[in-house]
């Protein structure tokens, strides 16, 4: 099967939720316009707000049932009326009853009534908060981490530090999620090298998972400079050997695309079947967990 | 391949001195990149600017900014403006004149000499360093009301040296509201300033704010910006002291710029407001400077 994707690196305006809705519309209209096949539009971690929004979370948050009709409406007025439904990926700040939350909505989005569909939220469970990072201070954090069925089968969302840990890839993959969709905002720190220091970061962080589970891995990154810090864009879509098939430029407004062959997850796990050996050794290594995660007298070990 | 008996071979890390003269050397082309996207960025994107307009001193950082605003947004759209008085060395003149021109970009010379001496006039128990907090405070009323002029926004030149050492007037050289150079060491300041073939007189010559007949930036320190760069930067990376001391640096430098750093951490604030509510801003009321 192959899977059409796109990652949109976009600039957002600061809390201008009118600006990015259009310029979400453009995008959707120059996609729909090129006459080639897309399945998936995979956007950043805050994309139409902005990440640094301190307490003016709570005034640019919605629900998600809210986000995905104005999403849907968009959808209904930038594309042709006969056109095939396209997924989306898209971190927003999500209100929820009572509570903020950091947020990632997969949904398709359709003219038609009965295709057009919420499949999933993930709520970012690690909210840095150090350094330039502020995120505990004003959003709840997720506690779900689970793959969700797709029209391209079982795929897994985080949200940007969520990638840094490398158990949360392994539990998507166990799960049987074929690919991972990263919403990532990363300012850019570390001039001293060839790239950008967090860029090569995440270059290795989305490589390491691809290859190691054998999946595709997708990031989308935010990019514009916000009070200074510019978000660094690089955003990269990586096949199953761990081969990064394209990569946006840092620091620029760009759409990247990719054909997926989701037959080569197969093809790579023959040649290298880690996940089925994790599979096999994980009722010891749950154990190994359990014991390691033991609350300890004397505080943590680490 | 090793033959028997033989003992093997040792390899060992390779261990850098903790003053290595490349500890802060920047990949100079990526951080011009970055530097002129920040500049259009915060100046068109976010603020409906198209033109720049910078106090010209004929020092190596505001001419830094020139060149990085004349390449972000094109040399027609970058205004200059000399600020001399009348006990400024000449020599800063001309350096300002050589960056104009270099540049192609406008230039007006505004003489601050009335404004500052007829507020001195009646002032004249005024030393050496009042008169400079006067002199770079009057050259923010110019650059500002220019501003207006030109419909252009001011560019500010202070380094992260500066910064960190307080060796800045409050108010003054730090209120333009945008500043490419503020993450910026000195040293890095003139990395870049020859990466992009400043004019060597400016970058080759000691740095000095020109308040004072013959005064220089590292005579009023005591320590070359090297070290000073140095030692700060291990400091605000959460090195402690006695690392430093054990690693080669000298105990009288260390406090030197500990203490400089200390004691000015007020002058990296806005003003300190009393707190009466759960509505205090900047306390509880939280919003980012673009929302």
């Amino acid at each position: 099967m192959e899977w059409h994707v796109a990652v949109a690196q976009l600039r957002p305006k600061k809390g201008d939720y009118g600006y990015a809705l259009g310029h979400l519309g453009e995008t959707l209209g120059q996609l729909d316009g090129a006459n080639e096949p897309l399945d998936v539009l995979v956007l950043p971690e805050m994309a139409l707000t902005g990440y640094f929004l301190q307490g003016g979370i709570a005034e640019v948050a919605r629900s998600t049932e809210q986000f995905f009709a104005e999403l849907t409406a968009l959808f209904r007025q930038a594309t042709r009326a006969g056109r095939p439904p396209i997924d989306i990926v898209v971190g927003f700040p999500e209100r929820r009853e009572s509570r903020l939350f950091n947020s990632v909505l997969y949904a398709t989005l359709s003219h038609r009534q009965e295709e057009s569909r919420i499949h999933h939220v993930h709520r970012k469970i690690f909210l840095p908060t150090y350094g330039v990072f502020d995120e505990k201070r004003y959003v709840n954090r997720g506690r779900g981490l689970a793959p969700f069925e797709t029209r391209a089968g079982l795929a897994g969302m985080l949200i940007c530090e969520d990638a840094w840990h490398t158990i949360t890839g392994t539990i998507l993959a166990l799960g049987g999620a074929r690919i991972v969709y990263i919403p990532v905002a990363s300012p850019a720190r570390g001039f001293e090298g060839e790239v950008v220091a967090n860029v090569g970061r995440w270059h290795r962080l989305a490589q390491s998972m691809a290859e190691e589970h054998a999946i595709f891995v997708v990031t989308a990154n935010l990019v514009g400079f916000e009070g200074g810090k510019g978000f660094i864009g690089g955003s990269v879509i990586v096949n199953p050997l761990g081969e990064i098939l394209v990569e946006g430029p840092m620091g620029e407004e760009c759409l990247i695309r990719a054909t997926l062959d989701l037959e080569e997850i197969a093809i790579a796990r023959a040649g290298l079947p880690l996940l089925g050996d994790l599979e096999s050794q994980l009722p010891d290594l749950v154990h190994a967990l359990a014991q390691a995660a033991e609350p300890h007298p004397e505080g943590p070990r680490s | 391949m090793t033959a028997p008996g033989e003992p093997l071979p040792v390899l060992r890390a390779r261990s850098r001195p903790p003053d290595a003269p490349d500890l802060l050397r920047l990949n100079p082309q990526l951080t011009t990149r970055w530097l002129e996207e920040f500049l259009r960025h915060e100046m068109r994107f976010r603020r409906g600017f198209q033109r720049a307009v910078i106090g010209i001193s004929g020092g190596v950082d505001s001419a830094l900014v020139a060149y990085l605003c004349a390449r972000a947004l094109g040399p027609e759209n970058v205004v200059g403006v000399r600020m001399p008085y009348r006990t400024s060395n000449p020599e800063s003149l001309a350096h300002g004149r050589l960056v104009t021109e270099r540049l192609g970009i406008e230039e007006h010379t505004i003489d601050i000499s009335p404004m500052v001496d007829g507020y001195l006039a009646n002032q004249p128990d005024a030393d050496g360093r009042r008169r400079g907090n006067v002199m770079a405070r009057a050259r923010m009323i110019v650059l500002f009301d220019q501003s207006e002029r030109f419909r252009a926004l001011p560019i500010g030149t202070g380094n992260k040296s500066e910064r960190l050492l307080g060796y800045f007037t409050w108010h003054a050289d730090d209120s333009p509201p945008i500043n490419p150079l503020g993450d910026l060491f000195k040293t890095q300041v003139w990395q870049l300033a020859r990466y992009l073939e400043l004019p060597a007189e400016i970058v080759e010559k000691p740095a000095s704010a020109d308040l004072i007949v013959g005064q220089t930036d590292e005579a009023d320190f005591g320590i070359a910006y090297a070290r000073a760069d140095q030692i700060l930067h291990y400091l605000l990376s959460g090195y402690p002291v006695d690392w430093l001391l054990r690693h080669g640096f000298t105990a009288s430098d260390v406090a030197l710029v500990k203490r400089r750093l200390d004691g000015t951490h007020w002058k990296r604030h806005l003003s300190t407001f009393a707190m009466l509510s759960s509505t205090s801003i900047h306390d509880y009321y939280l919003r980012p400077v673009d929302y």
